[in-house]
């Protein structure tokens, strides 16, 4: 299997603050990595070194085989950010539509694309509504939408079902699965544990450290408990330990 | 094609704003229109003035359309009639001292007295010169007349002592009385002067109004596109489109490039607004070429563009964005020719050359009021266009911030 994102001994922040540091990262073609930890534990820092938007204090990051940061590469990446980045006096169309030019879509695919990607998040009949007067969960799926509309390798979606209804959030797992099984790559990250587990592979991350690395089932297997939920806790405390130890 | 896709998308955002597009197009037209009717009234100003025991002579010269005389027999003080009677001045006159006292609450009254007096003073002085060149006529003429008769009696006796060379002698009369003639009209002529005054730039109607409108034109426009476009990237950075647009192939320059087409457009149509309201409702008369006009105004939006977007970097909110106004827009009003830089402190007037506004101001101000060419405005485009590219650069070095790449 082609490897499509290689992270290998980063360290990273802003100025002398220091965010992440060692962390090693593989991900394989038609993945799913969760990165999962508490707020301010690194997940975003982490994900927009892995765009390219930050250069990597140290270590280095490869994407699709190619060196992190790089501007043309990020055609090849679809991405959801934490908060919704939308135009609220365009419509979801609008939006769609622009974001899908600026990620260089010529717009005669756009027009195939865009029904595809609001029929994932159940937009279809709102496409044409101002973003102004959609709902809270609505935004969120149209960030998603966005997210897929040009169709890239690399899916890299920060914590993409807050506010997401469960029966939505059941059927947005299963297009991701549909999509991975294509061959391509999906990056989330969550604190929610049932997407957790939804994961092929897990990376846990605390206070800038990655605490855990592995399969759901196998991380369940390693730290003799029940739920990966589980395995958060245990770890952090693992961690909080040796901290004091040191 | 990005670029065409973040202009269209500028322009569809701006055309949804109905209230925005307003400001735009309607407030400059407003602001004009009012100042036109504040400046239209020329010198109507009048200061009333306190009299006491002045000369008569004098209260008459001081007289004039800007002054209305009051004359006091109180005994009270000057400080205590105007107070009572709010004058803009008190006069009094003890032997041949005046005492002038001013109000002071409003320089350009206590100027109309004080321009009055002085006025006053030399029209009686003249008139007690030209009488007493008129009593040294009479004096002359007298005298002449008594060398004139002395004259002929001369040449009558020379007459009789040589009869032979009479001939010569009407010449040496008529001398004297050419340079009679002379003197007169030399001594005459100073009294009564009559003035034609010609207007190089615009007419005796000419009104404050007419060196404001260029200045005007130039400044809503640099105003309304700093202030909108300015906001406008503040809120693609605050709703967090701006960092999700970097997250896509675009280029800086293209995200920068779309903005100032954009938003050149709506600047391009209030400048067209402007001046074709100018000309039809102002009937403002424009020596130079409107396409100058054009230009300039177009220089100025962009400079604004590019500052609005640079400014906004460093304000977190469209409230902070307003506090940037009376910092970086006020203080170019004031170096824009509204007041002459050359009246200015000297140590105060380079301050000029670093406002985009002064160098639009002037060229606006030369087009229209002198009828300048492209070749005389050259060196104010050049500045602009400095300005320009120097905000770019800030610009597109602060997007950095963002992304690194």
């Amino acid at each position: 299997m082609a490897i499509t994102i290689q992270v290998s001994n980063l360290q990273q922040g802003y100025g002398k603050t220091i965010v992440l540091k060692n962390i090693n990262l593989t991900v394989h073609n038609g993945e799913i990595l969760g990165l999962i930890g508490p707020s301010g534990a690194g997940k975003t820092t982490l994900v927009s070194t892995i765009m390219g938007m930050l250069t990597p204090q140290k270590g280095t990051v490869t994407v699709l085989g190619q060196r992190m940061p790089n501007r043309k590469l990020l055609a090849k990446i679809g991405y959801m950010a934490q908060t919704d980045a939308l135009y609220s006096t365009l419509t979801a169309r609008e939006n769609l539509n622009f974001f899908g030019s600026m990620q260089g879509i010529a717009s005669d695919k756009l027009k195939t694309q865009i029904p595809y990607a609001a029929n994932i998040v159940n937009l279809v009949p709102d496409l044409d509504k101002y973003v102004k007067d959609y709902s809270g969960g609505m935004k969120r799926r149209l960030s998603l939408a966005i997210a897929l509309v040009s169709d890239p390798e690399l899916l890299i979606l920060d914590e993409p079902t807050v506010g997401i209804d469960p029966e939505l959030r059941q059927q947005i797992w299963t297009e991701l699965h549909n999509i991975a099984d294509e061959g391509k790559t999906i990056l989330l990250t969550t604190h929610v544990m049932e997407d957790a587990e939804q994961s092929d592979q897990l990376m846990m991350i605390r206070n800038g450290a990655a605490i855990a690395q592995g399969t759901p089932d196998q991380l369940v297997k390693d730290y003799q408990v029940k739920t990966v939920e589980e395995v958060f806790l245990k770890a952090g405390r693992m961690q909080d330990e040796n901290n004091r130890n040191d | 094609m990005r670029i065409i896709a973040m202009i269209k998308r500028v322009l569809r955002e701006m055309v949804r704003d109905k209230r925005t597009l307003a400001l735009m197009f309607l407030a400059p037209l407003f602001i004009l229109t009012l100042m036109y009717f504040l400046f239209q009234s020329n010198t109507t100003q009048t200061a009333s003035l306190g009299v006491r025991g002045v000369d008569t002579t004098l209260v008459n010269a001081v007289k004039n359309k800007h002054i209305k005389i009051h004359h006091i027999s109180n005994q009270a003080s000057a400080e205590t009639n105007i107070r009572n009677h709010n004058y803009a001045g008190f006069i009094s006159q003890s032997g041949d001292k005046l005492t002038l006292t001013l109000q002071n609450a409003d320089q350009s009254k206590s100027a109309i007295l004080k321009q009055s007096l002085q006025a006053a003073q030399i029209k009686l002085r003249t008139q007690a010169a030209a009488t007493a060149i008129k009593s040294q006529q009479r004096a002359l003429k007298a005298q002449q007349q008594i060398i004139q008769k002395l004259q002929t009696s001369l040449a009558m006796a020379s007459r009789g002592a040589r009869s032979s060379r009479s001939q010569a002698a009407p010449k040496s009369t008529a001398l004297p009385n050419k340079s009679r003639a002379t003197l007169a009209k030399q001594s005459v002529k100073p009294v009564n002067y009559s003035a034609t005054t010609h207007y190089l730039y615009g007419s005796s109607d000419s009104t404050f109004f007419d060196t404001l409108l260029p200045i005007m034109i130039g400044f809503v426009v640099f105003f309304f596109v700093f202030l909108i476009s300015g906001i406008a990237l503040l809120r693609e950075r605050t709703t967090g489109t701006l960092n999700r647009l970097l997250a896509t192939p675009v280029k800086r320059g293209e995200i920068i490039s779309g903005y100032l087409a954009g938003y050149g457009i709506f600047a391009l149509i209030q400048t067209l607004l402007i001046v074709v309201f100018s000309i039809y409702a102002f009937k403002i008369q424009i020596l130079g070429s409107v396409w100058n006009m054009f230009l300039i105004n177009i220089l100025l939006a962009i400079v604004a563009l590019t500052m609005g977007l640079f400014i906004s970097t460093f304000a977190s909110s469209e409230f902070q964005m307003v506090q940037f106004i009376p910092v970086v827009v006020i203080p170019q009003i004031f170096f824009s020719g509204i007041i002459p830089i050359s009246q200015m402190a000297g140590w105060l007037q380079p301050v000029a050359k670093i406002m985009p506004l002064y160098y639009g101001a002037t060229a606006m101000s030369n087009v229209i009021e002198k009828g300048s060419n492209f070749t005389d405005i050259f060196g104010d485009v050049i500045a602009l266009l400095i300005f320009f590219a120097l905000f770019l650069v800030l610009n597109l070095v602060s997007m950095r911030r963002y992304r690194q790449v």
